[in-house]
């Protein structure tokens, strides 16, 4: 395992098994991530070699690097667990990033409700050179689903808030005290201190699709929990891997809050890959794969999750504040079988018009997942707006009970 | 060729910029703005220009697109 492990690694451990930090140069840093492919973590997937490139070309040296662990996705573990795991990589990868870009200043943004990863970044930090320590300081991320976006995490360390900005200006042209500054998830940054170390053939070199990965998966399986996975692998392997599944499970919601439900049958041996999966109108994001258990009902889990959203909106934006707490409201009318007379007509509606129109991708995430969801479940929210719910009323379900 | 671009954040849906340039603007179910992709034609370009200054809390912007 690279980037997950039973206990916190020491830096003579992590030097033993990694050797010391790549020589590379900010020039050859950038082409070997650019000709890895290796796409960013925290649930955009934006090419890393190409931001890091950005960053650097409006630099002058005076960049910040923000290592970004603040994970506020319900359902993800994997950035805690990899910060608690291996320390030193994160912050080889944040090195690497800020002698890639010109920075001086590290930043380790850790989210406030992730303690064994704050206390590994710190201890780990205790073991670095007094020159590293003087350039890295521990930000603790508020809670909260928007906390870790780029413009909020940004917010936070200018000025305590942790709400998403208007863009532009972006994070990368004007950032932590007005400078340039390089906003990367922590597994992207751990990833990058990989393909520096052994170039980016190894890391095309890894697994059935090219490249490795953590993933978080949860709902319906025996053993849930953080999996390192070779791009390739494929769903069934993932539920093998966790033990099975704990009964039986139709839907899976792939990508997190902001990804989207899809059919288990059907995506079996979907091979899990970033580009491949946005081909197929899939999301990989950050890695949640949360398994519906068969007995629940797909109507209630996606009011649930937009509930949770309405809850977690920065209350910034109109289409957030007003549409998204409107179409969480109907839809958890249509969930509890008591809907209005137009309720499902109304979110399909609503869902449509959300997209694009907030300062942050907030309602664009939950477009997204409440579309896949009317897509998946289309008969069952069409069975709630009649007051029936198709996976309660189940024969098997009456025989159980 | 400018684009119609709206500061979510301050916008108030106050309305006028629809009600001025119902060709690009309409309006959701709670008064916020909905904006029609692209640059805005030339013939509509100067009452875009005042639906911008019109903006109470001066959420519209004209920005060059592409």
């Amino acid at each position: 395992m690279e980037l997950i492990g039973p206990v916190t690694e020491s830096l003579a451990t992590h030097r033993q098994r990694l050797g010391p930090l790549s020589a590379l140069s900010s020039g050859e840093l950038i082409a070997e991530l650019e000709s890895s492919g290796l796409l960013g973590r925290g649930g955009a997937g934006f090419p890393v070699g190409r931001k890091w490139r950005t960053v650097a070309e409006r630099s002058s040296g005076r960049a910040v690097v923000l290592a970004n662990g603040a994970e506020g996705e319900p359902l993800s573990h994997k950035d805690r667990s990899l910060m608690a795991a291996r320390p030193h990589l994160v912050i080889d990868g944040a090195l690497l990033g800020a002698r890639a870009v010109g920075a001086d200043d590290i930043i380790f943004y850790i989210g406030i409700e992730h303690p064994a990863a704050d206390a590994a970044i710190r201890h780990a930090l205790a073991e670095r050179s007094a020159d590293i320590r003087g350039r890295a300081q521990i930000v603790s991320a508020p809670a909260g689903y928007v906390s870790g976006e780029e413009s909020a995490a940004v917010h936070f360390v200018n000025a305590g808030d942790a709400r998403p900005t208007m863009t532009p200006p972006r994070p990368f042209d004007r950032g932590v005290a007005g400078r340039p500054t390089l906003v990367q998830n922590v597994e992207s940054l751990a990833l990058a201190a990989l393909i520096a170390r052994r170039g980016h053939g190894w890391y095309k070199d890894t697994g059935r699709a090219s490249g490795i990965g953590l993933l978080t998966a949860s709902g319906a399986v025996r053993h849930p929990g953080v999996q390192e996975i070779g791009f390739g692998s494929t769903l069934g392997d993932v539920v093998a891997a966790a033990g099975g599944l704990r009964g039986d499970s139709h839907a899976v919601l792939l990508g997190g809050y902001f990804g989207g439900w899809a059919d288990v049958e059907e995506q079996w041996g979907l091979p899990l890959e970033p580009r491949s999966m946005r081909s197929r109108g899939l999301v990989f994001g950050c890695g949640v794969v949360h398994f519906l258990a068969a007995d629940s009902c797909g109507v209630e889990a996606t009011a649930r999750v937009l509930a949770y959203l309405t809850s977690q909106s920065a209350r910034q934006c109109g289409p957030c504040v007003f549409g998204l707490s409107a179409i969480a409201a109907a839809t958890q009318r249509l969930a509890t079988r008591s809907p209005q007379a137009d309720d499902l007509d109304r979110i399909v509606r609503w869902g449509g018009q959300l997209v694009g129109r907030g300062a942050c991708h907030h309602p664009d995430g939950a477009a997204g997942l409440l579309r896949s969801a009317l897509d998946l479940f289309a008969d069952d929210f069409a069975q709630h707006q009649r007051r029936r719910c198709v996976t309660v009323s189940r024969p098997e379900r009456v025989a159980v009970a | 060729m400018d684009e119609i671009v709206v500061d979510r954040i301050r916008c108030d849906g106050h309305g006028l910029c629809a009600e001025l340039l119902p060709e690009r603007i309409s309006l959701d179910d709670w008064g916020f703005p909905i904006v029609k992709r692209g640059p805005v034609p030339d013939h509509l370009v100067e009452v875009a220009r005042r639906a911008v200054d019109i903006c109470p809390v001066l959420a519209l912007h004209l920005a060059r697109s592409g």
